[in-house]
C-alpha cells in the first residue's frame, strides 16, 4: 500500500488551494500605497550607436515623474558573469560590461536604453513611446550569424572584442592529441552537424519587479520574479548599485514558473530600486509578453559538429565535438558555464567511451542574451550524443538498443571517472533501458507500425538514453572551474513553543511544490504531522541564505541542509530530554516523535521538549541554552547523476510532413523519491518542453536581428493537443551515495532526455518509408519534414 | 471615464473606467480580484479566462464597459459556498494538474466551461478545447486527467 505520510508519500500539494482559488500572490498582484509605474524604452534596432536619447518632450507629459537613461548608470557597476572561463590557450574570457540601461550602443532588439516612471501605466507607456520617437540611434549592421560574427572583426558587438568571441574552450585540452589519435586509427567514424535550436523559456508569469525605498531607515526592498532571491540581492547590492547588503531585502513571492529564465539578475530590478529611492515611492514594472520575448534570457542555440569513432560492432572509441554557442549581446549570469561545464563534462554520456574532446567557441551576437534553460547544457550534450549514435547505427546496420546496451557503464564500475572529468557515483543504465523497453512494448512495435501503415501513416520509434550532472554543486570543485560563488545551500529549522515548526529554506519554489515536499521530509524526521510544518522561502529577510532553485538542486542540496538542521534539533532535543528526564544525554533515543531513556518507559514527546525549550524552568544555563532553533549549511561532495532511457513513438504523415507523438515512455533513475506525484509531474513538464523543442519551438531572428517569433502567434508553444499522455516510471532507483536523502533530482530530466528520442523516432519513421534522410534539424516542423521527403 | 456596473461572482459591483480599460484590468486593479492573470498580450495564453454570462471569455480582449450589466464569474467565485474546493478544482489538486499556478485560473475557468457544454468530453475533446490555454509546467498530462476525472469518467493514463 502506498505511503500516505512523510517521505515517499504522494501528499497533495498544500500550495494548490491558494492557486486554485485565485489567492496566490504573485509580484504583479501586489498593490502598494503611492505606487508608480515604470515602462522601459527598448531598442527597435539590433545594433546601433546612440546619438541622443530624446527625453525632453516626454519629461513634460502628464504624469511623468522621472526619466532614466544609460547616462544615469554609467558610473555604477555592471551585471556580472557568474563564471570566469579561460580559453584553451589559458587567456581569460572577455567580459563586457552589462549596464542597467544601454549606454553608447544598443546591442539587441529589446535592449533597454531608457525608462520612464509615471503616475499611471498608460502615462508611462505614452511617454516611453515619445522617447522612442525622439531618440536618434545610428543603425549599424547587425551581427546575427555566429560564423559570420567570428569571421568579421570589422563589425563588433562590443567594440573592445575584435572577433566577437567570448572564449575558445577545450575540454580536456591535454587529452586532445589522444582523442585525435583514436579517430585516426578508428575502423569507423560517423560525423553529424546539427543545430540545437534557440528557445524562449516562456514561464507563463512574465517577469515583474517592484522597488521600494524607506527614507526613514535607508532600507530598500525588491519584490521580484526570481528563482534565487539571495543571488539577486548579492548582485544588486555588491556588484551593481553598491547598496549595503544588509539594507536590501529581496522577496520572490509566488513565482509563475522559471525554467532558468528567472535565475538571473536583470537591469529592470536595479532600475526600480534606483527609481524608488529617487522618488521615495514604490516603483513597479511588469513585462508585457512581447518584452519577455525580447529581453528574457533565451536558451540553447548551439551549432555543433560531433564525430563518433567506433569499431564495426559499434563499440565506442571516441567522441569529438566542435560547438559554437551563442551568448547573445551580453553575458547573462550563467551564460559562460552553460555551454562549457554543464555541457562538455556530460559528453561521455552513460557510456564507457575512453576518449572525449569538446571544443566550444562562445560568440557574441546582436540578439537577446542566452543562458541556462531547463537542462542547461546537458540537453545539448545528450542531443548531440544520441543523434550521432543513431546515425552510426544506421550506417553500420546495428540495432540502436543493443549498441547502447553494449556501451553502457556497468554497475560494478562505480564510482567511475569519465574522460571529461566527472565522477559518477552510482547508476544502473541497463535497468532503465530494460524498463523503458518493457513499458514501450518494443516487441509489439512491428504490429503497431503495420496498423499505422494501414491508416496511411509512417510509424517510427526513437530511443534516447541520458545522464545529467545536477544537485548543483560542490563549491570546491566549481571554484576551481571558475565560479564566482559557492553553490551550497542553507536552512533554518525553528521549533515554536507549541511544537509546530517553521523551516526557512534557501531553495525557491516556483512550481516545484517545496512547501509540500520539504514539509513531508521534516515531518517524518521529527515524527510530527505534516500540517505542523511550515516551509518559508523566497525572502532574504526571513531565510538564512540560499542559492535558489535550478539545476535540479533543491532537494539534493537544500533538502539535505534542512535534514542536517533537523539532526541538530534532535541533538539539542536530546540534551533537553536528558535534563528533564534526569538521565545521561547518551542514554536518550529519539524515535517516532518521542525522546526516551533507552531501556525504560521514561519519555517526553517532541511537543513537551519544544515547550520546555521556551519555558526553561530550572535549566542548567551554563550547559543548556533555552530555545530550539538550528541552522545548517550543506555543500555537496559531488554532483548527483540521474539517468534514464526514453522511448518515443511518432506517426508521420508523408503528405503533409506533420509529426504526431503517439506514445512517450520514460524510465528514470532519480535515486530515492520523496513525493512520487510531484516527480511524475516534473517529468511530464520536462517532456512537454522537450517535445516543444523537438517539433515546434523556433526562435528566429532575421538578418537584421529582428525577432520574427516574438509572440505566441509566431512562436509555437506546445499546447494540449500537441502532446500525448506520458508513461512515466521511476522504479529503477540507485540512491545517491553522497547525500543522506539519497536523492538525485528530477526537474530537468524530461527536457534533457526527450528531444533526441523524438527526432530519432521521426527519422526511423521516414526510413521505414524509404526516405533515406540522415538528419533534420529541430524543430522538426511539417515544412522541414516535407522538404526532406520531397527534396 | 464611464461608470460601469456588473455582477461579479454574484455580487453587484461598479466602478469608473476609461474606454480602453480592459475587463481584466477592471477585475485586477479596480476590484482587486487578482486571481485572473495576464500572461500575454495577444489573446493566446488563456491565463485571463473568466465567464461572462456563462461563456468563457479572455478578459484581456474585452473592454470593461462592453460587459456592463453582465454577470461575470472569476476563479475567486469557483469554490463551494462553504469555501471548500469545487469538484473541478479538487480534481486539479488530486491529480496534480498545476505546478506554478499561474495558468491555473484560466485552465479551471476554461475547463469548467467545457464541462458545462459537454459533460462527458473525450480526451481529444479536452485537448482541443484547451488549445487556447497555455501551460508551461505540466506538459498538460495532469490537466487533461483532472478534467476527465471531474467529468466522472475513468481515465486511462497513469
Amino acid at each position: 500500500m502506498p505511503k500516505d505520510y512523510g517521505i515517499g508519500a504522494s501528499s497533495k500539494r498544500r500550495e494548490d488551494v491558494r492557486f486554485l482559488t485565485g489567492r496566490g500572490v504573485y509580484t504583479d498582484d501586489m498593490a502598494l500605497h503611492g505606487q508608480t509605474y515604470a515602462v522601459f524604452v527598448r531598442s527597435t534596432v539590433a545594433h546601433g550607436r546612440i546619438r541622443s536619447v530624446g527625453t525632453e518632450a516626454a519629461s513634460k507629459m502628464p504624469g511623468v515623474l522621472a526619466i532614466f537613461t544609460g547616462e544615469d548608470f554609467k558610473d555604477v557597476g555592471g551585471n556580472p558573469a557568474g563564471w570566469l572561463i579561460n580559453s584553451r590557450d589559458g587567456t581569460p574570457m572577455h567580459e563586457p560590461k552589462r549596464p542597467v540601461l544601454a549606454h553608447g550602443k544598443v546591442r539587441h532588439v529589446g535592449d533597454a536604453y531608457a525608462a520612464v516612471i509615471a503616475e499611471t501605466y498608460q502615462q508611462a507607456k505614452d511617454a516611453a513611446q515619445q522617447i522612442s520617437d525622439d531618440t536618434d540611434i545610428e543603425e549599424l549592421p547587425a551581427i546575427v550569424d555566429m560564423r559570420a560574427a567570428l569571421a568579421d572583426s570589422s563589425n563588433r558587438v562590443h567594440d573592445e572584442i575584435p572577433d566577437n568571441q567570448c572564449y575558445d574552450w577545450g575540454w580536456i585540452e591535454d587529452n586532445r592529441a589522444a582523442v585525435d589519435a583514436a579517430f585516426k586509427s578508428a575502423p569507423h567514424v560517423t560525423t553529424l552537424e546539427l543545430v540545437n535550436n534557440r528557445l524562449v523559456p516562456n514561464a507563463m508569469e512574465p517577469r515583474a519587479s517592484i522597488g521600494e525605498y524607506f527614507p526613514g531607515t535607508g532600507d530598500y526592498k525588491l519584490t521580484t520574479t526570481s528563482q534565487n532571491p539571495h543571488l539577486t540581492r548579492l548582485l544588486v547590492a555588491a556588484f551593481v548599485l553598491g547598496i549595503p547588503e544588509n539594507k536590501l531585502t529581496v522577496v520572490a513571492p509566488d513565482v509563475g514558473g522559471g525554467f532558468g529564465s528567472k535565475i538571473y539578475h536583470y537591469g529592470e530590478e536595479a532600475l526600480v530600486l534606483a527609481a524608488a529611492k529617487k522618488l521615495a515611492r514604490p516603483v513597479r514594472w511588469t513585462a508585457e509578453r512581447s518584452e519577455s520575448f525580447l529581453s528574457d534570457a533565451h536558451g540553447r542555440d548551439h551549432v555543433t559538429k560531433i564525430e563518433l569513432a567506433c569499431d564495426k560492432e559499434g563499440n565506442f572509441l571516441a567522441f569529438r565535438t566542435e560547438t559554437m554557442a551563442n551568448v547573445g549581446a551580453y553575458l547573462s549570469n550563467f551564460a559562460t558555464v552553460t555551454p562549457t561545464f554543464l555541457h562538455g563534462t556530460l559528453m561521455a554520456g552513460p557510456y564507457k567511451v575512453p576518449h572525449v574532446y569538446v571544443n566550444v567557441k562562445t560568440v557574441f551576437t546582436n540578439t537577446a542574451p542566452v543562458d541556462a534553460y531547463r537542462g542547461a547544457g546537458r540537453p545539448e550534450a545528450t542531443y548531440s550524443l544520441e543523434r550521432v549514435i543513431d546515425k552510426m547505427c544506421r550506417e553500420l546496420g546495428l540495432d540502436p538498443f543493443e549498441v547502447r546496451r553494449k556501451n553502457f557503464l556497468t554497475t560494478d564500475m562505480f564510482p567511475y571517472t569519465t574522460p571529461v572529468g566527472l565522477v559518477y557515483d552510482t547508476g544502473n543504465y541497463h535497468a532503465t533501458l530494460d524498463k523503458a523497453m518493457e513499458m514501450a512494448d518494443v516487441a509489439g512495435f512491428a504490429k503497431r507500425r503495420a496498423d499505422s501503415a494501414a491508416r496511411g501513416k509512417l510509424r517510427g520509434m526513437g530511443l534516447s538514453t541520458w545522464i545529467e550532472a545536477c544537485g548543483i554543486a560542490p563549491s570546491n570543485l566549481v571554484g576551481i572551474l571558475g565560479a564566482r560563488v559557492g553553490l551550497y545551500d542553507a536552512a533554518t529549522v525553528r521549533v515554536n513553543a507549541t511544537g509546530n515548526i517553521s523551516v526557512m529554506v534557501g531553495a525557491h519554489s516556483h512550481g516545484q511544490g517545496h512547501e509540500t515536499v520539504f514539509a513531508q521530509i521534516a515531518a517524518e524526521k521529527l515524527g510530527i504531522p505534516e500540517s505542523s510544518v511550515e516551509i518559508v522561502h523566497g525572502d532574504t529577510s526571513k531565510i538564512p541564505f540560499g542559492m535558489g532553485s535550478y539545476g535540479s538542486r533543491s532537494l539534493a542540496v537544500c533538502g539535505v541542509a534542512m535534514t542536517k538542521a533537523i539532526d541538530k534539533i534532535v541533538a539539542k532535543g536530546k540534551k533537553i530530554a536528558a535534563h528533564m528526564l534526569e538521565a545521561a544525554e547518551g542514554d536518550i533515543t529519539f524515535e517516532d516523535g518521542k525522546f526516551s531513556v533507552a531501556g525504560t518507559d521514561k519519555a517526553k514527546t517532541f511537543g513537551e521538549i519544544a515547550f520546555s525549550a521556551y519555558v526553561p524552568h530550572n535549566y542548567p544555563l551554563e550547559t543548556l541554552e533555552p530555545g530550539l532553533e538550528e541552522t545548517a549549511f550543506y555543500d555537496p561532495a559531488n554532483f548527483t547523476y540521474p539517468a534514464g532511457a526514453y522511448i518515443c513513438e511518432v506517426e508521420v504523415d508523408e503528405g503533409t510532413g506533420k509529426v504526431d507523438v503517439v506514445a512517450f515512455h520514460c524510465a528514470d533513475d532519480f535515486g530515492n523519491v520523496m513525493n512520487p506525484m510531484i516527480v511524475e509531474g516534473q517529468v511530464h513538464g520536462g517532456v512537454g518542453q522537450g517535445i516543444g523543442q523537438a517539433l515546434l519551438e523556433s526562435t528566429t531572428y532575421d538578418e537584421n536581428g529582428q525577432l520574427l517569433t516574438g509572440s505566441y502567434m509566431d512562436y509555437a508553444m506546445p499546447r494540449a493537443g500537441d502532446v500525448p499522455f506520458y508513461n512515466v516510471d521511476y522504479s529503477c532507483q540507485t540512491a545517491c551515495t553522497h547525500n543522506v536523502l539519497g536523492v538525485k533530482g528530477c526537474g530537468e530530466a524530461g527536457a534533457i532526455g526527450s528531444p533526441p528520442a523524438v527526432v530519432n523516432a521521426v527519422l526511423d519513421a521516414l526510413h521505414s518509408g524509404g526516405h533515406k534522410i540522415a538528419h533534420i534539424d529541430m524543430p522538426v516542423s511539417p515544412g522541414r519534414v516535407w522538404q526532406a521527403i520531397n527534396g | 471615464m464611464t461608470q460601469v456596473s456588473m455582477t461579479v461572482n454574484g455580487k453587484p459591483v461598479s466602478g469608473e473606467v476609461e474606454g480602453r480599460t480592459l475587463l481584466v484590468q477592471f477585475l485586477r486593479e479596480g476590484l482587486g480580484l487578482t486571481g485572473t492573470h495576464v500572461g500575454c498580450d495577444t489573446s493566446q495564453c488563456g491565463a485571463c479566462v473568466v465567464h461572462v454570462d456563462g461563456k468563457p471569455v479572455k478578459s484581456c480582449t474585452v473592454f470593461a464597459q462592453d460587459v456592463a450589466g453582465s454577470s461575470v464569474k472569476t476563479i475567486e467565485g469557483m469554490a463551494n459556498a462553504d469555501g471548500s474546493l469545487g469538484t473541478l478544482q479538487q480534481a486539479f489538486q488530486d491529480h496534480h494538474g498545476l505546478q506554478c499556478g499561474f495558468c491555473t485560473p484560466g485552465m479551471v475557468m476554461s475547463s469548467a466551461a467545457l464541462l458545462a457544454d459537454n459533460p462527458n468530453p473525450t480526451e481529444a475533446e479536452v485537448r482541443h478545447h484547451l488549445e487556447g490555454n497555455i501551460c508551461r509546467c505540466t506538459g498538460y498530462h495532469n490537466i487533461v486527467k483532472a478534467v476527465l476525472t471531474a467529468s466522472g469518467q475513468p481515465v486511462a493514463a497513469e
